[in-house]
């Protein structure tokens, strides 16, 4: 039998403001073991929690870059669990009111453009970590709480099941991060997991509309693992399915060293939350005058400033697509032009040699040693003939080491193009006089043999004979 | 000369004009509390040394003739759940026995203001959880009206301290008449404020949304100036309110002249006890001969309080009590994994009260159980607001008894949960409803225990409650009588 699967994630995001959500300490990543710590956030007796107006602010700004319905009535509530890293033992989170519910966004699939619907956004508070003598809680002889992550403010964002397979969660997941990145209210770094999915998956008969029984899998904080994950889980469930076996309803945690993914809890031990509102805290009540405000305070989102270098530059929709993934490397892209680059070699020069040298060394583009203005500069030196795009590579190569300026460079290094029509001829008639083989392949119908003769040539001017005049000289010379 | 039988407002005045000295007050009291300390328990705490200091600073304070606020230099007591800096906070639990807190309840922090001198922290229920103080892990309070007796609960030592002498003044919390229930069972005066006057920030949380702190003292006026001392908006505590605080001293005039007084026929049921009932209708004919207008009222939800209270309380203090569990403060007793350790030490740490109502409060919240207990008890709880809400737009003031029975023997009720829940019936409307409400002595039963007679105000209408309060109050003499403490 053919399945498809059903997937729907639950994306935690922290926010980055100064504080944390409920009490004044620094949210600051790495920190000494214990030193962003109140009696607020360590839950002492008698603390009292107090909102953290910039929390519900991101959220609200969240809830509106993510298409949804602000709630202008929402209220905290309690989720009571036990676990030594949660100081009450409950997760001040929120439940039938969230800030935001019903919205959407639009990924990129194989078969064009699907809609993913959200369920709702709701904010809460992050636990602390637990610091382990051994490498579980249960194989270790001791383990040490570390409460400076304790309270720093979360969105969960909930999708409806609306994806199918792992590639269509990874687009999801990657358009979230895209979005709170461009409306700056999460750093969204995944390795110090700023951003981190729940995966949910169950699979069906292909066609038919009922679901079938689901797993989850927690904290995943990478996009290749939601992938990795849901493909394997995809696969498993299959084997199950078809050997005429039924998949239990289950918590699974993702094994990236191994592969795989491994139970951890079933229904029947599953946690009664015993969800109760807050009473420590008053409802939020959001006018529509704030949210209109916030509205008009946002960036242009992904899709919108897509939509606009597409239409405005002519670039194709899968490097308009790539350029304003991130808000860092549209605003770049824009700075480029600005500096009067063509758009399209400023893509492509963006995409190609900046993208590869920036992974290479595992920087991100903000941190950049070329920055727009050099960028833009070299490629107006290339539309002007003064430099090849080969040289360009050279002078970008330079200019990522040096902070001289293209021109500089050029000029240092005598990199200028040559497009004197009698210097390069000279050159071509020596080199046809040096290479009667090829010349003699090339009259004898062997149009290919022209590319040893170009080469010779830009081997002698070390690269800088204008490629197009070296090609019609050439041509001219042989075919007379 | 003894010092300890006066009230605050008196005492001021005699430090005022140097005819005695904070250290030769605080000595005073002190040497009251020796005196009965041994028969009434109300301490769980004594901080002597400090007390004295706190003592000698006043004086010399008034030696420079710089002019002192109006508890500067006179002792009293705190209920052990509100947060004392640096001094041990126990709610009476073998949980917190040697729980420091690194910080101040704010209204440790209003109060210190003014510089008085605390004696120490006061007995109580465990976390609060009762109404005679038995329930204290370490030993009950007994009254100083009758050692024999509870002296209510859970403010049981504060209420204790004022009546005995061992405090002139003291802080107390009330859930669902922890102050009014005490003071009614000690002869003193009690007061919680409107839900939100009063900042329940340091306060150890029993039931989030019933809590408040408030003042238990010897007459109205030193309860008003004690209210005025640690009431208005704190921006560590959402709940609290934002309205001004008004001026309380204002409403310490004898006026009830055109006062509108609802008297609740759903408080006087055929069964109350007759001595009760009898003080209290001469209270309120005391109050018609000084010019208030008496009508009666209905508050036809009245049944209902005891359940929804005895559902929303326990709901919160459920999850409220979660956060003792041994791993980075309070008592910890160790296990062979850490869910083994969390259990043993709350198995062994609460007492059985506070184990009662978590079971009660998580069943009330847990699934399948939500909508039909812990969600219908706050529907009815808005329907007994809405009862005040309504009684209130007909009168200014509700006078009902504020215990439906004198003080009753220690271990007289502790084997039966049930019948001592019922005796809130009069105190638990107010707490649901947020209303402010006094306890005041308005006579004695046969056994020469006091009588409280409760008056509840509308929200954030302390005042009128004041001035109703004050005018009853010298009308008569009872504030005046101490409890004599036999040896």
């Amino acid at each position: 039998m053919k399945y498809e699967a059903v997937i729907g994630l639950e994306i935690h995001s922290e926010l980055k403001t100064n504080t944390k959500i409920f009490c004044g300490c620094a949210t600051t990543f790495g920190a000494e073991q214990n030193t962003h710590v109140c009696p607020v956030c360590l839950g002492l007796p008698g603390v009292l929690p107090v909102v953290n107006r910039r929390v519900v602010e991101f959220a609200i700004k969240a809830g509106i870059a993510l298409n949804c319905t602000i709630n202008k009535f929402s209220k905290f509530d309690r989720k009571n669990y036990y676990y030594p890293d949660l100081p009450k033992n409950f997760q001040t989170s929120q439940y039938d009111l969230p800030i935001a519910e019903h919205g959407y966004v639009d990924i990129e699939t194989e078969q064009g453009k699907k809609r993913i619907r959200i369920t709702r956004i709701h904010m809460e508070e992050d636990a602390g970590k637990l610091v382990h003598s051994g490498t579980t809680i249960k194989d270790s002889a001791a383990s040490n709480v570390d409460y400076n992550r304790t309270g720093v403010p979360l969105i969960e964002i909930v999708s409806e099941p609306d994806m199918s397979t792992p590639q269509e969660a990874r687009a999801y997941m990657e358009k979230i991060k895209s979005i709170l990145e461009y409306i700056d209210v999460s750093n969204c770094r995944m390795e110090e997991g700023n951003l981190r999915a729940d995966l949910n998956i169950s699979l069906r008969p292909a066609g038919t509309k009922e679901l079938g029984t689901k797993a989850e899998m927690k904290n995943i904080n990478s996009f290749k693992a939601v992938e990795d994950a849901l493909t394997y889980e995809i696969e498993r469930q299959e084997e199950i399915l078809e050997d005429g076996g039924h998949i239990v309803q289950e918590t699974r945690t993702w094994d990236p060293n191994r592969g795989v993914t491994l139970s951890m809890r079933t229904k029947e031990t599953a946690q009664d939350y015993r969800y109760m509102p807050e009473p420590d805290l008053v409802p939020i009540i959001t006018t529509d005058e704030e949210i209109e405000a916030y509205r008009k305070g946002l960036p242009e989102l992904p899709d919108a400033r897509q939509a606009r270098l597409e239409e405005k530059f002519g670039l194709s929709s899968y490097d308009a697509g790539i350029i304003t993934s991130s808000r860092d490397m549209a605003e770049y892209f824009d700075a480029v032009v600005a500096e009067g680059a063509d758009p399209k070699l400023a893509a492509n020069w963006m995409m190609g040699d900046l993208s590869k040298n920036l992974n290479s060394e595992g920087k991100e583009i903000k941190d950049s040693p070329v920055d727009a203005k050099r960028l833009g500069k070299m490629i107006q030196l290339i539309e002007k003939g003064t430099i090849s795009s080969k040289i360009g590579k050279e002078v970008f190569k330079t200019m990522w080491e040096s902070p001289d300026d293209p021109e500089k460079i050029i000029k240092d290094k005598g990199l200028v193009q040559i497009t004197d029509t009698k210097e390069i001829e000279a050159i071509v008639d020596s080199v046809i006089a040096a290479n009667p083989k090829p010349v003699a392949d090339y009259k004898s119908g062997n149009k290919k043999a022209i590319g040893a003769l170009v080469g010779q040539i830009m081997k002698q001017t070390r690269g800088k004979a204008n490629p197009q005049l070296v090609n019609q000289l050439l041509a001219q010379k042989l075919d007379q | 000369m003894r010092l300890y039988n006066k009230p605050a407002h008196e005492l001021h005045d005699l430090l005022a004009k140097k005819e005695i000295s904070s250290v030769e007050l605080t000595k005073d009291v002190l040497a009251r509390l020796d005196e009965t300390e041994n028969k009434i328990q109300a301490y769980i705490d004594v901080t002597r040394e400090t007390a004295l200091q706190e003592a000698e600073k006043a004086d010399k304070k008034i030696a420079a003739g710089e002019a002192i606020s109006y508890f500067e230099g006179i002792p009293g007591a705190i209920k052990d759940n509100i947060c004392t800096k640096g001094v041990k906070t126990t709610c009476a639990s073998r949980m917190l026995e040697n729980f420091v807190p690194p910080y101040n309840a704010t209204v440790m922090e209003k109060l210190q203001a003014e510089r008085p001198v605390i004696l120490g922290k006061a007995n109580m229920d465990e976390f609060a959880m009762g109404g005679s103080t038995e329930n204290s892990a370490f030993h009950p309070t007994h009254n100083p009206w009758n050692a024999d007796c509870v002296p209510g609960g859970s403010s049981g030592g504060s209420a204790a301290a004022v009546a005995a002498g061992s405090a002139i003044w003291a802080l107390g919390s009330d859930t669902g008449g922890s102050i009014r229930q005490p003071a009614s069972f000690c002869g003193v005066v009690g007061m919680k404020p409107t839900y939100g006057r009063v900042s329940r920030y340091g306060l150890v949380a029993f039931a989030s949304s019933l809590d408040q702190i408030g003042p238990l003292t010897r007459d109205v006026t030193d309860c008003a100036h004690l209210l005025q001392t640690i009431a208005g908006n704190d921006k560590y505590d959402s709940t609290s309110s934002a309205s001004e605080v008004p001026d309380y001293t204002i409403s310490l005039v004898e006026d009830v002249k055109g006062l509108k007084i609802g008297i609740p026929k759903e408080f006087f049921v055929k069964g109350m006890d007759a001595e009760v009932e009898t003080a209290v209708r001469d209270a309120i004919r005391k109050l018609e001969s000084l010019g208030a207008n008496v009508q009666e009222i209905s508050l036809p939800h009245t049944e209902y309080a005891i359940s929804v209270y005895y559902l929303i309380a326990p709901a919160e203090a459920a999850t409220n009590l979660e956060r003792y569990d041994g791993v980075s403060y309070g008592a910890r007793v160790d296990g062979v994994d850490v869910v083994d350790m969390m259990t043993k030490t709350r198995s062994e740490k609460f007492g059985e009260e506070v184990k009662r109502r978590i079971l009660i409060g998580n069943y009330a919240l847990s699934a399948g159980y939500y909508d039909a207990y812990y969600l219908k008890a706050l529907k009815v709880r808005r329907l007994i607001k809405e009862d005040y809400d309504k009684a209130f737009g007909q009168v200014d003031v509700i006078v009902t008894p504020t215990a439906p029975t004198p003080a009753y023997k220690i271990g007289e009720m502790s084997n039966d949960p049930l019948k001592m829940y019922l005796q809130d019936i009069y105190t638990v409307p107010l707490n649901l409803a947020g209303l402010p409400g006094i306890s005041l002595p308005c006579g004695y039963s046969s056994q020469k225990l006091p009588i409280g007679l409760q008056i509840i105000g509308k929200p954030l209408d302390e005042a009128t409650v004041l001035r109703t309060a004050y005018t009853y109050e010298q009308s008569q003499s009872f504030h005046k009588e101490m409890a004599e403490v036999k040896a």
